[in-house]
């Protein structure tokens, strides 16, 4: 993961008059305004609420049952009668399995980079506005999980815990809190230095204040930007643990872990092995335009 | 109606309304393995100003002499390192005196205009009831003065209001700084380079205005500038800073008419003028400034300055009352051992 | 330039502290008695008592920590317990392979990013653009792994063309410069490179966007300066950027080759750890995430020592 330290542009002067219709538009009328104008954007929503639609919505849609073996029918190629997408190893009907396992696998994405948003995003924070002593420290700490290449660092710690999708989710928080908390910092600091918040200090208003009304507007932006692309990462990070067999357990269904599992299949039926990759490169790439999609529309002066 | 009256009148007009005394201020410069041997930027060195009520003082320097810094040592953005601050009687940050937090209530600061100076995500209206609201006014009373502080700075409250700052222009802007300097009734503003980013007509307007706010207000201004012209207009003393030092400071007539400091006059003798047959072929300064980390020894000034002598690199000159005005300079000290000084 | 880089290296000691302390914890993160999580239950008495020795569990922990930095600073990272060879022995051979691919991978990357990117930066066309920032989002968007079974299925299953896994021929227990282990290298290579190459192909692209809208490239124009000369130019300042975006991406392919390695049963770091954390074989496992992990901040390092030594904007010292 690159980190590539945004900073922030606070716009210069656009016009001279008040603009004509008399409506102001704020900051973030103006994104939402630029992001709905956007195709890309827009296409790759709708694609992200059908999967998240169906992987919700899974027990109510008639599908077969996902954890339902059958000998008989191994392997069954797609378009078999019964099976659209025809069948895993054990029999389970696959485009079950692919749905449910959309839960899991959207899932163990999202949420470790929602927990290390909310985590990293506070240290990180306080970080850059407390600066001195404070700072040291946290930074310093976070330098210790940043000498560990990511991916070495979930297998590691996924590995001396012990399978399973409750220390998968804590693995993968660990290893996106130091970057969150980096992004955030130096984006603190950044906007800490800055003639309006030198101003709001001189009025007299605590900390909090400040903090609350100066800071955190102007700062969310860019770490949520960072955070959104930091989504893919998680969602092919936690499918290549399952994959090892270090996320979530068999029988869930979870893309990650049947790819592994239909490994042995690639000789008989390699479309059928390759299937729950293509979800997990479907789900990526859109998370990723989207992500680029919002900054995008942050980045114009509004 | 006003729930934060400005605060009034304590020690009478000839108590200072301010007195900062032997501030200090050394900034760390990255350097030395494991921070040993760190370089120090100096900043601000040993420096007395005294603000009387009702004046407006204007500050002269080149860039890095350390005006910003005594800006914000004055308004206690920055702590000093060593020295005293008294307003109006009141010790600042001491057992007996008054709080920070009670200083910046009487104490305003007008930043320059850069656009990082109002908050980009805040209505013009947001922006100004920020300091009331955080004092504890009830936001309903925040933003009628803020309303009202527009008015008072020529900007139609009914339009600018609700307005984002990367609407206005830098004048506007600029205005908007000033009324929230004046959101809190200070007693004292400084203006750090307040006018210098704005084009030379909104400038005059803006000059103006200030000039209008003080005698309505009854304010008292510091105003820190590098435009020589600017600082004669509005001043009444003149105060001219030299790498973290007052060199020379008096009543504008004097400081303007008669400088005695080599270096105010270098200062003013550069300053281009309207008559073609004024002309300069000498530069006014040998040389470049010299690095604050690393000040010359004695007299700051002595490596710029063309009657220097071996006293100036022994002795540091000190401040020291004249006739009409005050220098430090062994030229105007008597039995300094300068050859242009009187005997003792 | 010397003290800069000895001062980093100093910052780094106390890193590199938290680093072995983290590392020596994940014995204890594992669930339930330390030794019943290294040893199977039927295990022999002496191996039992060996690991208890080895690893101090019978002293309070913070001494446990020292002894084993002790240990392990002196090159002794214990004893494997799957295989009983040394466990320096068993890294040390693994990462030689996982450079192999390493090099390789990163050498295919990041030369074929610079191309791309200087060219999608250049271009006049939009297509060019386009097509070349699909590739980076391909790139940053595919599962490896996933991406490493297709290619197995579609060079080695159907077209036979490439073997599917191993570091080389069926008897080979290294790897050779020759022609049968090159072919054993091609798959695994383009599988681990896809991601460097999205990554590194669009900071190539930006930054030299970004170079290219600078004035001093409107100067160096209206000079009268050829666009081969200019291009040296841009490419000169886009360079701290895009050095320290390969640095991090050449020291993820270290340490997250194990996914690559686990399809091609390559016999690298990862691989070794993978085996490793199937056989609760937490020596092996401590060792060979201590290794990466150390030689990932030694990369870090040197890519920012070269960096400022590249970029006259930073202050060094």
């Amino acid at each position: 993961m690159a980190i590539q330290t945004p900073s922030i542009d606070l716009g210069g002067t656009v016009s001279v008059l008040p603009s004509r219709s008399g409506v102001s538009r704020g900051y973030w009328q103006s994104v939402g305004r630029r992001l709905r104008r956007d195709p890309v954007t827009l296409i790759c929503a709708a694609i992200l609420i059908l999967l998240v639609a169906a992987a919700l919505l899974a027990p109510w849609l008639g599908l077969a049952d996902p954890y339902k073996t059958s000998m008989l029918r191994r392997l069954n190629p797609i378009g078999s009668p019964n099976n659209l997408l025809g069948t895993d190893e054990l029999g389970r009907d696959m485009l079950a399995r692919l749905i449910y396992g959309g839960r899991l696998s959207l899932f163990m994405g999202v949420t470790p980079v929602a927990c290390a948003l909310l985590i990293g995003g506070f240290l990180g924070i306080t970080a850059g506005f407390l600066g001195g002593r404070v700072n040291m420290l946290i930074m310093r700490t976070m330098d210790v999980f940043y000498a560990f290449p990511s991916v070495l660092l979930a297998i590691s710690l996924s590995g001396a815990m012990g399978a399973g999708a409750e220390n998968t989710l804590l693995a993968l928080s660990l290893v996106f809190i130091p970057p969150i908390c980096r992004v955030s910092e130096s984006v603190t600091t950044q906007v800490r230095g800055f003639d309006f918040v030198d101003a709001a200090k001189a009025s007299g208003a605590s900390t909090l204040a400040i903090v609350r009304v100066h800071v955190l507007g102007n700062v969310l932006g860019p770490i949520l930007v960072y955070a959104t692309s930091l989504i893919s990462v998680a969602i092919i990070l936690a499918a290549g643990l399952s994959f090892l067999g270090l996320g979530v357990k068999p029988p869930e269904p979870e893309w990650g872990l049947m790819l592994n599992t239909l490994r042995q299949a690639i000789y008989v039926n390699p479309v059928l092995a390759a299937l729950p990759g293509v979800m997990i490169f479907i789900t990526s790439i859109c998370f990723n335009l989207m992500s680029d999609g919002l900054r995008a529309a942050m980045d114009v002066k509004a | 109606m006003d729930s934060i009256l400005p605060v009034s009148d304590r020690g009478g007009p000839a108590q200072p309304l301010l007195l900062a005394s032997g501030l200090r201020k050394h900034f760390p410069v990255g350097g030395g393995l494991l921070g040993r041997g760190r370089k120090v930027v100096r900043a601000v060195d040993d420096l007395t100003i005294s603000v009387a009520k009702g004046e407006t003082l204007g500050v002269v320097g080149e860039s890095g002499c350390g005006k910003s810094t005594v800006a914000r040592l004055l308004i206690r953005l920055i702590k000093p390192d060593r020295g005293t601050m008294v307003l109006d009687g009141d010790p600042v940050d001491e057992p007996h005196g008054i709080s920070v937090n009670e200083l910046r209530r009487q104490v305003q600061m007008v930043f320059q205009d850069s656009y990082a100076s109002l908050n980009p995500r805040l209505t013009i209206g947001e922006t100004l009831a920020f300091a009331p609201k955080a004092h504890g006014v009830s936001a309903a009373e925040a933003r009628a003065r803020a309303r009202d502080l527009l008015a008072k700075v020529g900007l139609d409250p009914e339009s600018y209001a609700e307005r984002y700052p990367h609407e206005l222009s830098g004048g506007q802007r600029q205005r908007v700084n000033i009324a929230r300097a004046l959101a809190l009734r200070p007693r004292l503003v400084i203006l750090d380079e307040a006018v210098s980013a704005l084009d030379k007509s909104v400038e005059a307007q803006v000059l103006n205005m200030l000039v209008d706010l003080k005698s309505e207000f009854g304010l008292t201004y510091v105003f820190i500038s590098h435009d020589l012209n600017v600082v004669q207009y509005l001043s009444d003393r003149v105060l001219v800073m030299y790498l973290g030092k007052i060199v020379e400071l008096g009543p504008v007539e004097a400081i303007y008419g008669n400088p005695l400091h080599p270096y105010t006059r270098a200062l003013l003798s550069a300053r281009p003028s309207m008559d073609p047959r004024k002309r300069t072929r000498e530069a006014p300064i040998q040389g470049d400034p010299p690095n604050p980390i690393d000040p010359p020894s004695g007299c700051r000034f002595r490596t710029r300055c063309p009657f220097a002598e071996d006293i100036c690199a022994a002795k540091e000159p000190l401040l020291a009352e004249t006739a009409a005005q005050s220098v430090a300079c062994h030229m105007r000290q008597p039995g300094s051992g300068h050859s242009k000084a009187e005997a003792a | 330039m010397l003290l800069y880089a000895l001062r980093r290296f100093v910052y780094l000691i106390p890193v590199a502290f938290g680093v072995s302390l983290l590392v020596f914890a994940l014995v204890h993160l594992a669930p339930g008695d330390p030794i019943s999580a290294i040893v199977p239950p039927d295990a022999p008495k002496e191996v039992v008592d060996k690991l208890k020795e080895y690893y101090g569990f019978d002293k309070p922990l913070p001494i446990q920590y020292l002894r084993w930095l002790g240990v392990t600073l002196t090159g002794d990272f214990g004893t494997s317990i799957g295989t009983g060879r040394p466990v320096a022995t068993e890294v040390a051979t693994a990462f030689g392979n996982t450079i192999i691919l390493a090099i390789a991978a990163t050498f295919l990357a990041f030369s074929l990013a610079v191309v791309l990117g200087t060219a999608a930066a250049y271009a006049k066309s939009r297509i060019v653009d386009r097509l070349v920032t699909l590739i980076s989002l391909v790139g940053v968007s595919v599962p490896h792994f996933w991406l490493a079974i297709v290619l197995v299925i579609i060079f080695a299953v159907e077209l036979g063309a490439l073997p599917p896994m191993g570091i080389g021929p069926e008897n080979s227990t290294g790897w050779r410069l020759d022609r049968a282990h090159l072919a054993h290298m091609v798959l695994p290579t383009i599988a681990l490179s896809v991601i460097p190459l999205g990554v590194v192909t669009r900071t190539v692209r930006s930054t030299i966007k970004e170079t290219l809208s600078m004035e001093f490239v409107t100067a160096l124009q209206a000079k009268g300066m050829s666009d081969g000369q200019i291009l040296r130019h841009v490419l000169k300042n886009a360079a701290p950027t895009c050095l320290a975006v390969m640095g991090l991406q050449a020291g993820n392919l270290i340490g997250g080759s194990i996914l690559i390695e686990t399809v091609f049963a390559w016999p690298g770091t990862g691989f070794l750890l993978n085996s490793a954390i199937f056989r609760r074989d937490l020596p092996i496992l401590q060792g060979t995430t201590l290794v990466l992990a150390f030689f990932f901040m030694m990369l870090n390092l040197t890519v920012d020592v070269i960096q400022t030594m590249v970029d006259p904007r930073i202050k060094r010292g």
